[in-house]
């Protein structure tokens, strides 16, 4: 009986290894393959004796060639190995890791996103004499072995949602946080709270969870690995992969295939390769701590020693966050240090943090996050101009210290006072006015000037547009000048007639004068007619596109692209004056590779957000369009999402008004973080926002979603945006948000 | 009374449409290269999201607009000598010939055959808990309607009101909404049919549901 289990053994993995290596021609594999079939065909003729022997042999021979196999395993092998049904998931790591745990939100089906599961957790040491448990709460996207309900780890928003509560339970109770990514991506559902709000919602609030985060990857699809993903110290599991996009969706992208078509395998397997998505590229380029060692060919659930491996780990890794930024810590340092990864539990750590220490560890976690992909773009600027932009940041600083907080506030609370002291004077006044009037008997008499009963009687038109001067535009868009007509997509339902493109593109701003459709315009009509570009100023136009990963062919497109716009990325970072107010606007092109976000872009929008916050102006979004992270940075590109939101975040706290305004389609990772993230969202008419375009959540969830699923009007009715504005207006729209809205830092009221 | 076998021998006779496509406005028409007997698909997808076969494009002030088929049938007559012309407005191009399906002929000949009580407001309606309870206990056809009968509630802004039936007594052959569905005003409600005609009725729907050969 036991040489018949043994044999069974060795036959699942043998189908393991076939299934790891999609069915490739190999000599070790068909080795394997006769050995196996040869030793079952002569089981029945030789002696027991004999049948131990051979037995014992070929599992040492397994042995050998899985770690043969091991050193030719390509990164589309080890993407097979994390999505093979006999992969670990977090309930092993549960059962195996961790000494006691109990379930929160549901167990199973029984939940409201089963595909995330919530726990408490313990780990139990031996300090001394002393039996020690320390609480952790682990957090994590379950997959099962294959449980159809779990949606593969595809996580709903609801279940991110609990993510967030949870996190917020453990930083009440002082106690760390593990998280566990096993996901291929969020799904993409919009329903409420919206895939991608959700996403940047718990970006946005674990940037500042003051309690050690620690992360755990195996499998680490983008926005959804970034839900969890934001931690102190990130630890990657050897077999796993972290990537902006899964393989098959990259090579959909590249290969431009429509009508579910399928891509063929080798342009998988070179997105893969080329995307860097293993631990060892992860490691490389700083993504991430530490890789956590697993067995040949991946762990399996019965891989113990590997989970050992991995307690200690996970130990390790919560006593660096604390000791980082305790405040007794001589000697455990000076430990910890000269341990090796396997001696992780013998250092003994309380991971209760003082207060100081958790502000102290909310800024380590932000250094740690700013410093990321510094080196995966371009910066022309010379020498000389990037020691002057440091010292004119500390300048800023000083002078708004000064002039804002110190006598501004000042200032302030003095007006502040006089009103009140005029209030009153005000109601006293106006009472003894009225004892005088009573005697006299005289009714109230009103006097209004005819200029101001205009302003508070009369509809406001769109043609008295500050930038609608004397008839025209100051920026009208080239279509403008063809003659031909346009007909508006609603005509059918709405009856709209055709428009002569001079009239549509010139006088009306791309708007049908009948329904009030938007046709897309260019974002230099944005930026000259609403937000005065000519004589703003731009900054840190020296920061250009890479390629950083060099992926195969996107230098030439991004020449391409850099040739078709004249821009140098994505985005367009400058300050402006708007009916008399400064500002900070950035702009995400969509001519630019589709607004993609890179590190350059990332990295211009961090720094745009400093520089609003130094100078205490507001800082405003337009996003003309964005198709996401742009995949062939790979997670160069991902790692924006916390970066940015974590800097618009440090703004936004430091009491900064941050608007956000949505123009054509806004889809993917920037949506899901930076500009998801801000209270103030507007769209443009006619604007479609969302976490995957139509064509993606058909693609991943084979549902076919309507027409009208991402249009604005249904981004509101879900509450994603908090208004939808006419193009024509949008000007007078901004200077009333600058007016009415934001924090208390704004200097300019 | 209304002779429902004389109406189907009439369907039977011709049982297609025929869709006259004309030009929506004038402009220079372009055909793309269908011939006549060719088979065209209508809109498809869920929403009828995906517009039907592209049968020609017109040209005015360099603005090109494709005419799709606004159903699946076969062309049965194509304006070849327009190619490439100027025409105005109106101007019929292709015919196309509709196959009625199934679905359709029933329809037809229930809407011709039933009475048809109509909403008389947009709101949301129900039956009334009696009806309802006799409909869900033995089917829709187990209600015998009369004059001035309390059918249904109207119900509108948590205003509630009960509406009467009138017109011919009969049984409710169909009805065309779910309960709390928000219903135009003049939209069809239910179908009544006279009691007599009933066996009639339902003897013709199935000679269709069997008979009827569908033509693709």
């Amino acid at each position: 009986m036991n040489i018949d289990k043994r044999i069974n053994a060795l036959a699942e993995r043998l189908s393991y290894i076939k299934d790891i290596f999609g069915n490739l021609e190999n000599a070790n594999i068909s080795m394997l393959s006769s050995e196996l079939d040869e030793f079952r065909g002569l089981r029945g003729s030789i002696s027991t004796k004999d049948s131990l022997r051979k037995l014992a042999r070929l599992e040492d021979l397994f042995s050998f060639l899985e770690s043969k196999l091991e050193k030719e395993l390509t990164p589309m092998d080890r993407v097979r190995i994390v999505r093979h049904p006999q992969r670990i998931c977090l309930t092993d790591i549960l059962e195996n890791v961790y000494d006691n745990y109990t379930e929160l939100g549901g167990l199973g089906e029984f939940s409201i996103d089963p595909s995330m599961l919530i726990a408490q957790a313990y780990i139990t040491r031996r300090v001394g004499q002393k039996v020690v448990h320390q609480p952790v709460m682990v957090i994590g996207q379950e997959k099962g072995h294959g449980q159809e309900f779990r949606n593969g780890g595809s996580v709903k928003p609801w279940g991110n949602a609990k993510a967030l509560h949870y996190m917020k339970v453990a930083q009440a109770e002082g106690i760390p946080i593990h998280t566990y990514i096993f996901t291929p991506g969020s799904y993409p559902v919009e329903d409420y709270p919206g895939a991608a709000q959700q996403i940047a919602k718990n970006i946005y609030e674990m940037g500042k969870i003051d309690v050690p985060i620690i992360s755990i990857t195996s499998e680490g699809g983008s926005g959804g690995a970034e839900a969890i993903g934001l931690a102190d110290r990130r630890l990657m599991l050897s077999h796993g992969y972290y990537s902006v996009i899964s393989p098959e969706g990259a090579a959909a992208i590249e290969a431009n295939l429509r009508d579910g078509k399928r891509v063929d395998d080798s342009l998988i397997a070179g997105c893969a390769r080329r995307l860097g998505i293993t631990a060892e590229d992860n490691l490389d380029m700083g993504y991430i701590d530490r890789v956590v060692q697993e067995p040949h060919l991946g762990a399996k659930p019965n891989s113990y020693e590997f989970f050992r491996n991995l307690r200690s780990e996970v130990i390790r890794a919560t006593n660096e966050v604390c000791i980082s930024v305790k405040g007794l810590k001589l000697f455990r340092a000076m430990a910890l240090k000269h341990k090796g990864p396997e001696e992780g539990e013998d250092v003994f750590m309380r991971w209760a943090l003082s207060s100081r220490a958790r502000a102290r560890l909310v800024e380590k976690r932000y250094e740690k996050f700013r410093t990321l992909s510094t080196s995966a773009y371009m910066d022309q600027r010379s020498v000389f101009l990037k020691m002057g932009a440091v010292v004119q940041g500390m300048a800023w600083s000083t002078k708004s210290l000064f002039v804002y907080n110190l006598v501004g506030r000042t200032v302030r609370a003095a007006k502040q006072g006089m009103e009140e002291i005029q209030a009153e004077a005000h109601l006293v006044k106006e009472r003894t006015a009225r004892l005088l009037k009573n005697k006299d008997e005289s009714g109230p008499d009103i006097k209004i000037s005819s200029d101001v009963r205009d302003k508070l009687l009369c509809l406001s038109t769109s043609d008295q547009s500050p930038c609608y001067e004397e008839g025209s535009w100051k920026y009208s868009s080239p279509k403008c000048r063809d003659d031909r007509t346009f007909s508006c997509p609603n005509s059918a339902t709405e009856g709209c007639l055709d428009l002569w493109a001079p009239d549509l593109f010139g006088d009306f701003a791309g708007v049908c004068s009948n329904c009030g459709h938007h046709f897309p315009m260019e974002y230099q009509w944005y930026l000259y007619n609403v937000f005065n570009y000519a004589e703003g100023f731009e900054f840190n136009s020296g920061i250009e596109s890479a390629n950083p990963l060099k992926y195969e062919g996107f230098d030439l497109k991004l020449d391409e692209a850099r040739k078709k716009t004249g821009l140098r990325s994505s985005c367009i970072t400058f300050e402006t004056r708007m009916d008399g107010i400064n500002a900070v606007v950035i702009c995400l092109a969509a001519p630019f590779r589709g607004g993609s976000v890179g590190a350059a872009e990332g990295e211009k929008i961090i720094r745009a957000a400093e520089r609003a916050q130094r100078k205490q102006l507001p800082l405003i979004f337009y996003a003309h369009g964005t198709a996401g992270i742009r995949i062939q940075e790979g997670t160069n590109g991902v790692l924006q999402m916390p970066r940015c939101t974590m800097a618009l975040r440090r703004y936004v706290d430091a009491g900064g008004l941050y608007l956000v305004i949505y123009d054509t389609n806004s889809y993917g990772g920037s949506v899901a973080s930076f500009l998801g993230c801000s209270p103030y969202q507007f769209a443009v008419r006619s604007s479609k926002i969302g976490f995957a375009g139509p064509r993606v959540i058909t693609e991943t969830t084979g549902i076919a979603i309507p027409p009208d699923y991402h249009n604005a009007w249904n981004a509101l009715a879900r509450g994603h945006i908090q208004g939808i504005w006419d193009r024509r207006e949008m000007g007078r729209n901004i200077g009333q948000s600058l007016m009415t809205m934001g924090g208390r830092n704004l200097y300019y009221r | 009374m209304l002779n429902i076998k004389e109406l189907l021998e009439e369907i039977k006779a011709s049982p297609y449409d025929e869709i006259e496509i004309s030009v929506p406005h004038t402009g220079t028409v372009e055909f793309t290269g269908l011939k006549v007997g060719d088979k065209v698909n209508g809109p498809s997808g869920e929403w009828k999201e995906k517009p039907g076969t592209v049968l020609a494009k017109l040209t005015r002030e360099r603005n090109t607009k494709s005419i799709t088929a606004p159903e699946k049938g076969e062309i049965v007559s194509i304006r070849q000598d327009l190619e490439g012309q100027f025409v105005e407005a109106g101007e019929v191009l292709i015919k196309i010939r509709h196959f009625l399906s199934k679905e359709e002929v029933i329809q037809l000949i229930l809407k011709k055959a039933l009475f048809l009580f109509n909403a008389p407001e947009k709101a949301k309606y129900y039956f009334t808990p009696e009806v309802d309870a006799k409909i869900k206990g033995s089917g829709e056809r187990s209600v015998k309607v009369t004059e001035g009968m309390e059918l249904f509630i109207v119900s509108r802004m948590k205003r509630e009101t009960p509406l009467n039936y009138s017109g011919p007594e009969g049984l409710i052959y169909s009805v065309y909404f779910h309960n709390g569905d928000n219903v135009d005003a003049a939209q069809p409600l239910i179908g009544v049919c006279p009691a007599d005609q009933l066996k009639q009725i339902q003897e013709v729907v199935n000679r269709v549901q069997s008979e009827w050969e569908e033509v693709d």
